[in-house]
């Protein structure tokens, strides 16, 4: 099953090729510059996993991770960052980003933490599928 | 040493260094000279003003009391003297004015008169009486001198002129000295004739000697040409010249001073005795009657002195330590300055590193992932999978960009404000952990550690992982400087009860001088053809600031460096 990754860089020659690399591994990916757009694409599409950079010029990375998790919080965040700092990292972990990885990274440790993302929010939705089938069943009560 | 540091103070020897921000601000040696030169003229400045001042008034107080003690002395004496001849003059008056001159011209009543005088005032020789034409009609006495014409006399003439006469002293014609005193006694008719007498001088030098003289003073009379007339000390004989000047006639007491034989002064009091030609003299030298004065003087001029010299060494000392204490001062704060010219150097060197370090961690992002790409590529497509150069060339990019993200991750971790992990330490089970891992390269290297941990240390909150990495940095690089069996040498020590000081020493290489300035900014490293980046010590600097700690260095060129940690003991919150 493909991983379906929404990968937000604003250096528009990293995301491409970070998103064709991925796709060669059989990774489904949207790439976007703008933390804005990818508030709007969450609410059209569903993704595994959003891979989202710290600092960007239109949008902080924690505030939009913030939005993000706001806006639906089973999205499994993975945070890239040039500059990273323990701060940071915990403030990111706080907000339930799944993980802190730092630039250059290399493509097999994100291609893991792309597949734990996508398990995990596999998990969630199965719980929440559960969870859902439990009210039907106990609701209904027949 | 401690009495030579006293008197040769360090800032006398030194040197006017580089020129920069963070030289001395003074010069000391002047300020030194001119602080004594100061302190000198306000102490000694009215001492010896007062000193100069005291001397010359009570020099002229001496000497004008020396004067009028002289003036008192010689009036006194030419009162008596003056009293002395008045009276003889009023008896030989009352004698005429009291007998006929039938009467006083009878030898035996003028006998009678001559006995009567020798019984009461005394001093008298012999009697004369002479007619207006000079000659002696009467005369009682020892000598033979009846009938004696004394018309040609310049005495006589005299006596017609002033009605009185007093002589000069001369030796008569026994080489006795004697004095004439003549009285001439006018009847209304315009008949005159004179009474002589002739006065032995022995009473009358009696006067002289009567007078309480001290040391060298001389009192004695002379007469209007200078010719001694009394005995005295300094003059042998009688009727001679006196050496000295013959004073101006003054109605007054008056004293002089003339300098005498060797150029000594001589303080001379003189009266002129009235109706006389005689001059009274006091003499004395100078220098005697200064003695008191100056005994007294040199009793104050020794105790000047001596203040003098003591308040030479007070103001020497006191100023030495007052500029020494400057100097000191100024030495701390330069040395201050360079700490924190250098501390904020190497911070503004880590900001600068860190914002470098963070733009080109996103180019390099770039590079991986194209590499990457190509990679990615090469490795999936049958046509360049084999192709062992293209994939070895690929690899050897990404092994660069790995490279390189290595660096800027530890320039980011020198601005990283870490919150950290503050624990309870003990210090021997850190150098212990550290050590651990360079164990095996020790032995292998025959390097031989000696740890030489002060007992009782307390334990200390602090970073332990940064503590391990400081000290592990250190070690490395002394390793790295070192020979194969080298010695290393860790010391901990507690310093100023708060402090602990940790001191790596090894007899390496060392570092050249113009090097140690450099030795903490990033990317210094003369090792850098053996794979160093330059960033040990640059780390090892930061963190330890991270733990309020201070670094120094000790190196000599060729025997070794020492690297001296000071952490404190109590944490000190650090201010954001």
């Amino acid at each position: 099953m493909a991983e379906k990754i929404l990968l937000v860089d604003d250096e528009k020659d990293f995301v491409d090729t970070l998103a064709e690399r991925m796709r060669t591994r059989g990774m489904n990916v949207t790439t976007s510059t703008s933390a804005k757009d990818v508030l709007e694409n969450i609410d059209v599409e569903s993704f595994d996993a959003i891979v989202l950079d710290l600092q960007m010029p239109d949008m902080d990375g924690i505030e939009a991770l913030r939005l993000i998790r706001a806006k639906n919080p089973n999205l499994q965040v993975i945070l890239l960052t040039g500059h990273a700092t323990v701060e940071k990292g915990v403030e990111a972990m706080k907000l339930g980003a799944l993980d802190l990885l730092e630039k250059p990274t290399d493509i097999e440790t994100l291609t893991e933490k792309i597949k734990k993302a996508s398990a995990k929010k596999m998990m969630l939705v199965q719980e929440e599928t559960a969870g859902k089938i439990k009210d039907i069943i106990g609701g209904k009560g027949w | 040493m401690f009495l030579l540091n006293v008197f040769k103070p360090a800032f006398l020897h030194s040197r006017e260094t580089d020129s920069g921000p963070f030289t001395g601000l003074f010069n000391f040696k002047k300020l030194w000279r001119s602080r004594i030169i100061i302190l000198l003229c306000v102490a000694l400045g009215p001492l010896i003003s007062l000193a100069i001042f005291t001397f010359v008034v009570t020099k002229h107080d001496a000497e004008r009391e020396i004067h009028l003690r002289t003036i008192r002395l010689a009036s006194n004496t030419k009162r008596t003297i003056s009293f002395f001849f008045e009276e003889r003059k009023a008896a030989l008056d009352f004698i005429l004015r009291s007998n006929s001159f039938e009467q006083i011209n009878d030898h035996r009543q003028l006998a009678n008169i001559l006995q009567s005088l020798q019984e009461t005032i005394g001093g008298f020789t012999d009697l004369g009486i002479i007619d207006a034409t000079g000659k002696q009609i009467q005369y009682v006495g020892p000598y033979d001198l009846q009938d004696v014409n004394y018309s040609s006399e310049k005495w006589f003439e005299e006596v017609a002129v002033r009605n009185h006469y007093i002589s000069d002293v001369y030796l008569g014609f026994r080489e006795v000295p004697h004095i004439i005193i003549a009285v001439k006694h006018m009847f209304p008719n315009g008949f005159s004739y004179v009474l002589r007498a002739t006065l032995e001088t022995q009473r009358f030098n009696r006067i002289l000697s009567n007078i309480n003289l001290s040391g060298s003073e001389d009192a004695f009379l002379v007469n209007k040409e200078g010719i001694i007339q009394t005995p005295s000390r300094s003059h042998e004989n009688i009727m001679a010249k006196i050496t000295l000047p013959v004073p101006e006639y003054s109605e007054h007491t008056e004293v002089m001073e003339v300098t005498g034989s060797h150029l000594k002064k001589i303080v001379i009091g003189y009266a002129h005795i009235p109706d006389t030609s005689f001059i009274f003299m006091l003499t004395e030298k100078k220098e005697a009657l200064m003695r008191p004065w100056r005994t007294t003087q040199s009793i104050i001029i020794f105790f000047i002195i001596l203040s003098i010299l003591s308040t030479l060494i007070v103001v020497y000392l006191v100023a030495t330590h007052l500029v020494n204490q400057i100097f000191l001062a100024d030495l701390e704060r330069v040395q201050t300055l360079h700490e924190v010219e250098q501390s904020s150097k190497l911070a503004s060197i880590g900001r600068l590193a860190a914002g470098v370090a963070h733009e080109i961690n996103n180019p390099l992002a770039i590079i991986n992932e194209k590499a990457g790409l190509v990679k990615d590529i090469f490795s999936f497509k049958e046509e360049y999978k084999h192709d062992a150069k293209i994939l070895g060339l690929i690899e050897s990019i990404l092994a660069s960009v790995d490279r390189c993200g290595k660096i800027t991750k530890r320039l980011l971790g020198f601005a990283r404000n870490l919150d950290a992990t503050i624990q309870q330490v003990d210090i021997s089970a850190v150098i212990e952990d550290v050590l651990g891992f360079l164990v095996k390269e020790a032995e292998y290297r025959s390097i031989l550690i000696n740890l030489d941990i002060e007992e009782n240390l307390p334990q200390f909150e602090t970073d332990r992982g940064k503590l391990q990495q400081i000290l592990l940095n250190l070690v490395n690089n002394a390793f790295a400087a070192m020979q194969d069996n080298g010695r290393l040498d860790i010391r901990i020590r507690r310093v100023e009860h708060d402090f602990i000081a940790i001191s790596v020493k090894d007899d390496g290489s060392g570092i050249p001088e113009a090097d140690l300035k450099r030795i903490f900014e990033p990317f210094f490293s003369t090792k850098t053809k053996n794979g160093g980046t330059g960033l040990g010590l640059f780390i090892t600097y930061g963190l330890i600031q991270e733990l309020n700690g201070t670094l120094q260095v000790v190196s000599t060129f060729g025997k070794g460096s020492e690297f001296t940690i000071t952490l404190p003991l109590t944490r000190i919150s650090k201010q954001r």
